[in-house]
């Protein structure tokens, strides 16, 4: 199942697991990104709490936690070469694997469809 | 609720349209921030080759003497600005500074001799105030004009002078900070071999009419692609150079900015036209006595960008700020952050090592000496 976020993340959900990342459309407009943060596995997040930090060559931003959960797992590969994030955005480039605290959050989310209907 | 005010265009509009540039709203314009490569590659393709950039949003003033005679119009400047113009030769350019009452910077421009006048190019966010500011103080011995009818692009990189020698082969013969007449597919042009990114390259004053021809026979070459406002601000960061409005202000002299190497010695203590000019008290009595603070290079670790507005401490924990960061982001040519920030005079140092605050946590910083990346001016 894939789902998107009003701030422009994607998850792609598997069991309770939702990997988490910034979509092509976001990436495009922040530019070639130079440094990524990530969260720690094991940190719970709320919705809509900092998640981690992109930084393109002029400007930082965050990444929210698209929905309560606990990172299980990060992608080191974006912080050693954040450029993979502009390269391959929705596969590659991912950011964060969350353990979703409620599954049924994902209904408020929306699909590709509407997410393209949102950007264009 | 007030409308909002409509941003200006400058000729090359739909050009940077057609090239995909990604317009933003700069200092009442609507300028490329970027085209379809990107800040990093343009950046790097500057420093590799050659980058056209669009500055025509900046003031073109002419200063004209009335008595038809250079000198006049080099002294009357010199009441507004601390550096020697009156030294100023014939076909060539100076950096210099507009100061106000209270030694603080009003605008940072560059000058030129052009036998008959003064040219001038100021910043665009300031150039009103510069005018008026000129027209205020100089209407008895000169007019002065804005040139609001000639556009303004830069050619910057290893292989500018490659290809603006296709269009006019005399360029060749110019070394850093020299001005000339030029044609350029019969336009009458004036350029200058000066830029903002700390490559060789050249400034070029072409009429609005004829820029967009200039412009595209340049960008027709092989070596040369559009460059937008992201990648001038990294390179002149790179290059060590002050963007007026960040690094240096009314709230800063150009002691404390670490710009005084513009003050030439005839306008200092001891010289011949010392003095003379707003704010000179303070002026002059930092030049002898030092600053209180500092504008110094900052060299943060790690990848992290600190960026401007980030407050500087002495230690990694506790303590009130001694300072802040004013221009700051991420070195394509270096592969590192690099910003530039005032500290106190004590801790001004090369090597000194500081600590920038970045979302909460304190990164080390070190005082590292400008220009970060050397520099490639043809000075002969």
């Amino acid at each position: 199942m894939l789902k998107f976020t009003e701030e422009h993340e994607w998850l792609r959900v598997e069991g309770d697991v939702a990997t988490v990342g910034i979509t092509a459309h976001a990436a495009e407009q922040l530019g070639d990104l130079v440094f990524v943060e990530l969260p720690e596995v094991g940190k719970a997040l709320s919705k809509g709490d900092d998640a981690a930090v992109v930084e393109s060559v002029k400007a930082a931003s965050e990444v929210y936690a698209p929905l309560d959960g606990e990172i299980v797992e990060i992608n080191p590969a974006i912080a050693d070469d954040p450029s993979i994030v502009n390269s391959d955005p929705q596969g590659n480039g991912w950011f964060f694997k969350l353990k979703l605290a409620d599954k049924a959050a994902l209904d408020a989310l929306m699909d590709e469809d509407a997410y393209k209907a949102m950007i264009a | 609720m007030a409308e909002p005010t409509p941003l200006n265009r400058t000729p090359l509009y739909d050009l940077h349209r057609s090239l995909g540039g990604k317009m933003v709203p700069f200092a009442g314009y609507e300028m490329p921030v970027q085209y379809s490569a990107g800040v990093m590659k343009e950046h790097l393709h500057t420093r590799a080759a050659a980058g056209l950039f669009d500055v025509s949003h900046m003031g073109q003033v002419a200063i004209r003497p009335k008595s038809g005679a250079i000198e006049d119009a080099a002294l009357a400047l010199e009441r507004l600005v601390p550096v020697d113009i009156l030294g100023l030769k014939e076909g060539r350019q100076r950096y210099g500074i507009f100061t106000d009452e209270t030694g603080g910077i009003l605008d940072d421009l560059m000058i030129a001799n052009r036998r008959d006048h003064l040219f001038l190019v100021v910043n665009a966010a300031c150039k009103a105030e510069d005018v008026a500011h000129l027209k205020d103080q100089l209407s008895s011995k000169c007019e002065v004009e804005e040139l609001v009818d000639r556009a303004l692009i830069a050619l910057q990189g290893p292989k500018a002078e490659i290809a603006l020698a296709m269009l006019a082969p005399e360029v060749s013969e110019m070394r850093f900070m020299d001005v000339r007449s030029v044609d350029l597919l019969g336009a009458p042009a004036i350029v200058s071999r000066s830029g903002y990114t700390g490559e060789d390259g050249f400034e070029i004053s072409v009429p609005a009419s004829r820029v967009e021809d200039v412009a595209r026979a340049l960008l027709d070459m092989d070596a040369v692609e559009p460059i937008g406002l992201g990648a001038r601000d990294s390179l002149r960061l790179e290059a060590g150079l002050c963007l007026y409005g960040n690094d240096i202000d009314r709230s800063t002299s150009p002691v404390e900015g670490a710009i005084e190497w513009a003050i030439q010695k005839v306008r200092r203590p001891g010289g011949e036209r010392a003095g003379g000019f707003p704010g000179e008290d303070r002026i002059l009595s930092e030049l002898t006595d030092g600053p209180s603070r500092r504008r110094v290079g900052l060299k943060p670790e790690g990848r992290a960008p600190v960026r401007a507005g980030a407050e500087l401490f002495a230690d990694e924990d506790g303590g009130e700020p001694i300072g802040r960061v004013t221009s700051g982001g991420f070195g394509p040519t270096l592969e590192a952050p690099v910003a530039m920030g005032y500290v106190p005079l004590k801790q001004s140092e090369s090597g000194t090592r500081l600590f920038a605050d970045l979302r909460g946590r304190r990164i080390p910083v070190t005082v590292t000496p400008t220009p970060f990346v050397e520099p490639h001016y043809k000075r002969r």
